[in-house]
C-alpha cells in the first residue's frame, strides 16, 4: 500500500509450547491484575476524571425522525449566564465513519437529522443544569420529511433519500439501500432442489442493545501548546484518534487519546461518537477542559446495537443427514447511519460456514437505512442473527432424517485444517469435543425427547473469528504492536494499545509477558490504551486482542528473554539455553540451587547490552477467498462453541424459563481460564437475554403520535436481566491448541454468545413441539404457536394478527392469574 | 443546609443544598468516585451506598436525608489492618479471587450490597443470594462468578472458606 515499500514479513507465530517446558503463568486460575482496584472503587473511569476549571457539556437532540434543518440560532443559549461555548454542525463539516468507505456521519447534524435523538448542537457550561437550560434556548427550525421505519419501505422507496451523498460527496445512487452482498458458492439450487430433505422458513431477529452499565463519557483538554487530549470510554482509541484528526482538521500528532478504565462496551463503543468530537471542539472554543456524560436514555439513542434482520432460509440434506446446501436471503435494518454496516452485511453470510460443513451456499443480504437509531456491531457482530436461523434449520433437518441433533452435527463437521465453502481457512477445531462435553454435562441422552411435556433440551453450535485478517482501513502495518521495557527494579512494563473493556485483555498481556520472562504477575505492570505512550493496536473488536496483541506480547517478551538468558548464562558460565526464567528468578536449569532474582538478572542484562526494551508486532497471514469480499470474515483462527439449554415452557401462560445452560467453548489454549469462563458465561447470559427479555425498538407506525420514538430507553423497561432472570451457566473450556495463536490461544469473548439463542429455540421444540422463529420469544408468540399446533384457530383481531400475539393486557392477566393459582 | 452524619466511620459536617443527589455530593464534593452513575434513575445499583447498613441507590437520595445517619461507601468497605495494610471485606476478596469483576463498574455497588446482605442474612444460600443481588445489574459476568464469589464470601464469614 505505502508506495513501493515492501511489507515486512513478521514471524507471526511462536509455537504452542511454554518457554521452559511447563507453563508457570499461562493456564493458572490467577486474579485479574485490576481486580482489587475495581473491588475497592479505586479504578478511575472517564466520568471520575475531574480537571481544574472543567466545564460540563450536554447535547441537543432532534425531536424528529427525518427532517431538514433550516436554521439553528444559538444566540439565546450563548447569552445565558454560565454558558462558555456552543457548537453546531457547520463548525465540524467533515463527515466520518468507522469504515472508511462509508463516511456518512457528522459530529453534529449539518443539513438534516435522521432519527429521534440525532445530535444537533452541544453546549459547555459551568454545570450540567446550566448546560441543559441552555439547550432549551437553542432555536432550530426544521422542515419535516417523510420518515422510514419499515425496512421493506426503504428497500423499494428511494425518495426522500436518508443519505443524499456518497463518500465522495456525489449524489448517492442506491436510494435508501446501504449495502447489498450476493455471493454464491457452488450450484446451490440444484443441491437443494434435488435433496432428500429440505426445510424452508422465515426468521425474525429483533434489535437489541449493548447496555453497558457505564454510559458513554468523554473529557477533553486543549493545552496552550496546541495539544488536544481526549479521555474517552472508547474501545477503539486508535480509530478515534484518526477520526478526531479528520473531523477537527488537525494534525494527528497534536492529538492524544486515552482510554481510562471502561465500564463495559460489547461493541457499543467501537464507533467514534458525537460526544468525543463535541468535547474537543468545546474545549478548544472555551479554553477550558470539558466533560460530557450521556444519560442512560441517550445511550439508547446512540445505540449501534444488533441489527434487526428478516431472514429467509432454505437448508437441505441427503437421506443420511449430510447437508447439501444453504440458501439465505436477508433484509437488514441498519437504522440511520452506516457504522460498520458494510461489514455487518458481509458477516450475515460469511461467518456461517462452520462448524457445520456445507458444500454449496448462497447468501443475498441487503442492509437498508431507516430513520431509527443507528445499528452497529454487538457481540457476535452480524452473524448471531443468521446463526439463529441456521441452527434451527439444522435441528429441523435432523428431525426429518431421524437423527439426534448432536449426531447430525457430528456428521456434518467442517474439520480442522480445511477450507470452508467460501474459502476461509480453518486451522484448529475442537467442535467435536465441545459436542461431547455438552452432551455429557447436560445429561443429554437421558433428557432429549424424554422429559415431560413442557420441558426440553436443545443444542446449537457456532464458530467465530479471532480477529479479522484485514484492518478497518487498508494498510500493511502491523495490526498489533507492543513495547516491553525491563526496569532495574525487576519490573516489566508492558505498553499496549489494547483496550481492556472488562474482558481482561491487560491481564492477558501481563500473563504472556510474565510467562516469557519468568515473572510473577505483580512484577508486570500494564500501561494500556494511550496513543502518546502505547504502540498502535487497532482496538477491542472482532475478538482480536488475545490472538493478535498476544502474539505481539510473546514476540517482545521472547526477544528480551533471549537477552536475559545470554547475560545470565555468561554470569553462570553456562549456555544461554540452560538459563531458565521462572517465578521471579533466573535459574541454572541443571542446578536449581544456582539462581539469582529477576531484578539481578535484569541488572546483568542491562550491563551486558543497553537500556532494556523490545517491541513486538503481529500481522496476519494471507487468508480469505479469492473473490470480492472474500477477505471479509477471514481470520487467522476460529473458535468453536456448543451450547445445550434446558427449558420449561408454561403451556398455560406461554412463559419460557431457561433452566440451565451447558456451554463448551474451544478457545485454543486458555491463557486465563477464569477469564475464559467469565466470557463464556457473560456471552451466554447476553444471548439468553435476547431470547426472552430484551428488545430495542421504536414506535414504527407512521401515524403514531410518537412515531420513531424509542419505546423503552431505560434499563428496566428495555429489560436487561437481573441475577434472578439469569439461569445457572455451566461453562466448560475445550483447548484445541491452534498453530496461529499465542501458545495456541484463540478468542473467547464473542463466540460463546451465538448458540445460546437457537439452543433455546431447539429446546422449546423438544419441550412442546413448536418451532419459534420470531425473536424475542414472548408469551404471546408461544401461545400462538401452541394454538396453531393444536389446530385451534384463534379469533383474528381487527388488525389481522392473532389476538394472543397482540393483547399484552390479556397476557398479563393470564400471567397474574396463573401465578395466583400457583401460590 | 448544614448536615451532620457519619461517613465511613468519620464524623462529617457539610453545608449543601438539601435536594442535591447524594451521588453527586459524594462524587463531586467529597471526591468519593467509587460510587458510579450507570443510569441516574435507580435501576442499575452502580451507585449503591449503605445508609445505616442498608443498601440504597444514592442517585435517588436527596442529600438532606443523611442528617444524623451513618453512611458507608465503597471507599469505606475495606478496613485498615494494625500494620496499615488494607483488609478487604470478605465479599471484595471473593469477587477478586473468583473473577467476579470484569469491567468493574458494577462491582462497588455489588460489594456493598452483598456485604450488607450477608451481615443481615449470614446463612443466605445460592438462591437467596440471587434474590438479594437482584437490585444490582451486571452486564459482563452473567452473574455466575459473582454468585460463586458471594457463596464463598458467606462461607468465609461463617469461618470456613474454600479459598
Amino acid at each position: 500500500m505505502a508506495g513501493g515499500i515492501e511489507r515486512k514479513v513478521i514471524n507471526t507465530t511462536h509455537g504452542p509450547d511454554a518457554p521452559h517446558g511447563d507453563f508457570t503463568r499461562v493456564g493458572q486460575r490467577a486474579r485479574k491484575i485490576d481486580g482489587i482496584g475495581k473491588a475497592t472503587g479505586e479504578a478511575v473511569y472517564t466520568d471520575d476524571i475531574v480537571l481544574p476549571g472543567m466545564l460540563h457539556a450536554k447535547t441537543l437532540r432532534s425531536p424528529h425522525a427525518h427532517a431538514k434543518i433550516l436554521s439553528i440560532d444559538t444566540s439565546r443559549a450563548l447569552a445565558l449566564a454560565g454558558v462558555h461555548a456552543v457548537v453546531v454542525g457547520s463548525e465540524m463539516p467533515v463527515k466520518y465513519g468507522v469504515i472508511p468507505w462509508t463516511p456518512d456521519e457528522n459530529a453534529l447534524a449539518t443539513d438534516k437529522v435522521r432519527f429521534i435523538g440525532d445530535e444537533v448542537a452541544a453546549v459547555a457550561a459551568i454545570d450540567e443544569d446550566t448546560a441543559n437550560a441552555a439547550l432549551a434556548l437553542i432555536d432550530v427550525e426544521y422542515e419535516l420529511l417523510e420518515p422510514f421505519f419499515d425496512p421493506h419501505k426503504s428497500l423499494v422507496q428511494s425518495e426522500p433519500q436518508i443519505h443524499e451523498t456518497d463518500a465522495r460527496g456525489q449524489p448517492y445512487k442506491k436510494g435508501n439501500i446501504s449495502k447489498n452482498v450476493l455471493l454464491e458458492f457452488g450450484e446451490v439450487d440444484a443441491a437443494i432442489d434435488g435433496a432428500a430433505h429440505v426445510v424452508e422458513d422465515d426468521y425474525v431477529f429483533h434489535g437489541t442493545a449493548h447496555a453497558p452499565i457505564e454510559p458513554h463519557c468523554a473529557v477533553a483538554r486543549f493545552g496552550s501548546d496546541g495539544v488536544l487530549t481526549l479521555w474517552s470510554s472508547t474501545q477503539i482509541p486508535h480509530y478515534v484518534h484518526r477520526a478526531l484528526a479528520r473531523v477537527l482538521e488537525m494534525p494527528a500528532h497534536r492529538i492524544r487519546v486515552i482510554q481510562p478504565h471502561l465500564g463495559g462496551a460489547f461493541g457499543g463503543k467501537s464507533d467514534p461518537f458525537s460526544l468525543e468530537f463535541c468535547v474537543c471542539k468545546l474545549a478548544m472554543k472555551s479554553k477550558r477542559p470539558v466533560k460530557m456524560l450521556y444519560t442512560r436514555e441517550e445511550t439508547f439513542y446512540t445505540h449501534r446495537g444488533r441489527h434487526p434482520m428478516e431472514m429467509h432460509f432454505r437448508t437441505a440434506c441427503d437421506a443420511e443427514g449430510r447437508v447439501t446446501g444453504v440458501d439465505s436471503k436477508i433484509l437488514i435494518d441498519g437504522g440511520s447511519y452506516s457504522s460498520f454496516g458494510l461489514v455487518t452485511t458481509y458477516y450475515s453470510g460469511q461467518l456461517l460456514t462452520g462448524p457445520c460443513h456445507f458444500p454449496t451456499y448462497r447468501f443475498d443480504s441487503t442492509r437498508v437505512f431507516t430513520n431509527k437509531p443507528p445499528c452497529g456491531p454487538k457481540r457476535g457482530h452480524g452473524s448471531v442473527q443468521p446463526r439463529f436461523a441456521l441452527e434451527i434449520q439444522l435441528d429441523r433437518l435432523a428431525t426429518k432424517v431421524g437423527l439426534d441433533p448432536i449426531e447430525f452435527r457430528r456428521r456434518n463437521l467442517q474439520a480442522e485444517n480445511s477450507q470452508t465453502v467460501n474459502g476461509q481457512t480453518i486451522t484448529s477445531n475442537g467442535y467435536l469435543e465441545c459436542l461431547d462435553v455438552v452432551e455429557e454435562a447436560s445429561g443429554w441422552k437421558d433428557k432429549r425427547g424424554k422429559l415431560p411435556f413442557g420441558r426440553g433440551v436443545g443444542m446449537a453450535g457456532s464458530m467465530y473469528i479471532s480477529g479479522t485478517n484485514y484492518a478497518v482501513y487498508p494498510n500493511d502495518m502491523p495490526q498489533a504492536g507492543i513495547l516491553v521495557k525491563l526496569d532495574r527494579s525487576g519490573l516489566a512494563q508492558v505498553y499496549t494499545g489494547t483496550s481492556d473493556i472488562g474482558q481482561g485483555s491487560s491481564s492477558v498481556m501481563a500473563t504472556l509477558v510474565a510467562e516469557e520472562l519468568g515473572l510473577r504477575l505483580d512484577q508486570v505492570r500494564v500501561i494500556a490504551a494511550d496513543t502518546d505512550l502505547t504502540p498502535v493496536d487497532l482496538g477491542a473488536y472482532s475478538s482480536r486482542i488475545t490472538l493478535m496483541a498476544g502474539n505481539a506480547s510473546v514476540d517482545a517478551g521472547r526477544k528480551l528473554r533471549k537477552q536475559v538468558q545470554a547475560a545470565v548464562g555468561e554470569h553462570f558460565d553456562i549456555p544461554p539455553q540452560q538459563v531458565m526464567l521462572a517465578e521471579g528468578f533466573a535459574f541454572d536449569r541443571e542446578d536449581g540451587e544456582r539462581r539469582i532474582t529477576s531484578q539481578q538478572a535484569f541488572e546483568l542484562t542491562e550491563t551486558k547490552f543497553e537500556t532494556l526494551a523490545a517491541t513486538g508486532s503481529y500481522n496476519t497471514p494471507d487468508r480469505g477467498g479469492d473473490y470480492r469480499g472474500g477477505t471479509i470474515g477471514a481470520s487467522p483462527a476460529y473458535s468453536f462453541t456448543a451450547h445445550a439449554a434446558e427449558v420449561s415452557v408454561d403451556t398455560e401462560t406461554g412463559e419460557i424459563k431457561i433452566e440451565k445452560f451447558w456451554v463448551a467453548h474451544d478457545c485454543g489454549r486458555a491463557i486465563s481460564p477464569v477469564q475464559v469462563e467469565g466470557q463464556i458465561e457473560g456471552s451466554t447470559y447476553m444471548g439468553a437475554a435476547e431470547v426472552v427479555l430484551e428488545s430495542h425498538d421504536v414506535y414504527s407506525d407512521e401515524s403514531h403520535v410518537e412515531a420513531g420514538l424509542h419505546r423503552r430507553p431505560s434499563l428496566l423497561e428495555y429489560t436487561i436481566p437481573t441475577s434472578l432472570d439469569t439461569p445457572e451457566i455451566d461453562a466448560r473450556i475445550v483447548e484445541s491448541i491452534d498453530p496461529e495463536g499465542p501458545y495456541g490461544a484463540k478468542e473467547a469473548g464473542e463466540g460463546p454468545l451465538h448458540g445460546s439463542i437457537p439452543a433455546v429455540a431447539n429446546a422449546i421444540y423438544d419441550a412442546c413441539g413448536i418451532w419459534l422463529t420470531e425473536l424475542p420469544f414472548s408469551p404471546g408468540k408461544v401461545l400462538a404457536a401452541l394454538r396453531a399446533k393444536q389446530g385451534e384457530t384463534s379469533a383474528p383481531s381487527p388488525n389481522g394478527k392473532a389476538s394472543a400475539d397482540t393483547s399484552v393486557e390479556a397476557i398479563r392477566a393470564r400471567l397474574a392469574a396463573a401465578k395466583k393459582g400457583k401460590s | 443546609m448544614k448536615l451532620r452524619f457519619r461517613l465511613n466511620d468519620e464524623d462529617k459536617e457539610l453545608d449543601v443544598e438539601p435536594f442535591r443527589r447524594l451521588l453527586d455530593v459524594l462524587r463531586e464534593d467529597l471526591h468519593l468516585t467509587g460510587s458510579k452513575e450507570g443510569c441516574g434513575e435507580g435501576e442499575c445499583g452502580a451507585c449503591t451506598v449503605l445508609i445505616d447498613g442498608a443498601p440504597v441507590n444514592s442517585c435517588l437520595v436527596p442529600v438532606a436525608q443523611l442528617d444524623g445517619h451513618d453512611i458507608r461507601t465503597i471507599e469505606g468497605l475495606a478496613r485498615q489492618g494494625t500494620d496499615g495494610e488494607v483488609l478487604l471485606d470478605e465479599v471484595q476478596q471473593a469477587l477478586v479471587s473468583f473473577g467476579g469483576t470484569q469491567c468493574g463498574i458494577c462491582t462497588p455497588g455489588i460489594a456493598l450490597c452483598a456485604s450488607a446482605a450477608l451481615t443481615r442474612e449470614p446463612n443466605a444460600d445460592r438462591a437467596r443470594l440471587r434474590e438479594l443481588l437482584a437490585g444490582n445489574l451486571c452486564r459482563c459476568t452473567g452473574y455466575q462468578l459473582i454468585i460463586d464469589a458471594l457463596v464463598d464470601a458467606a462461607s468465609t464469614r461463617r469461618g470456613n472458606s474454600k479459598r
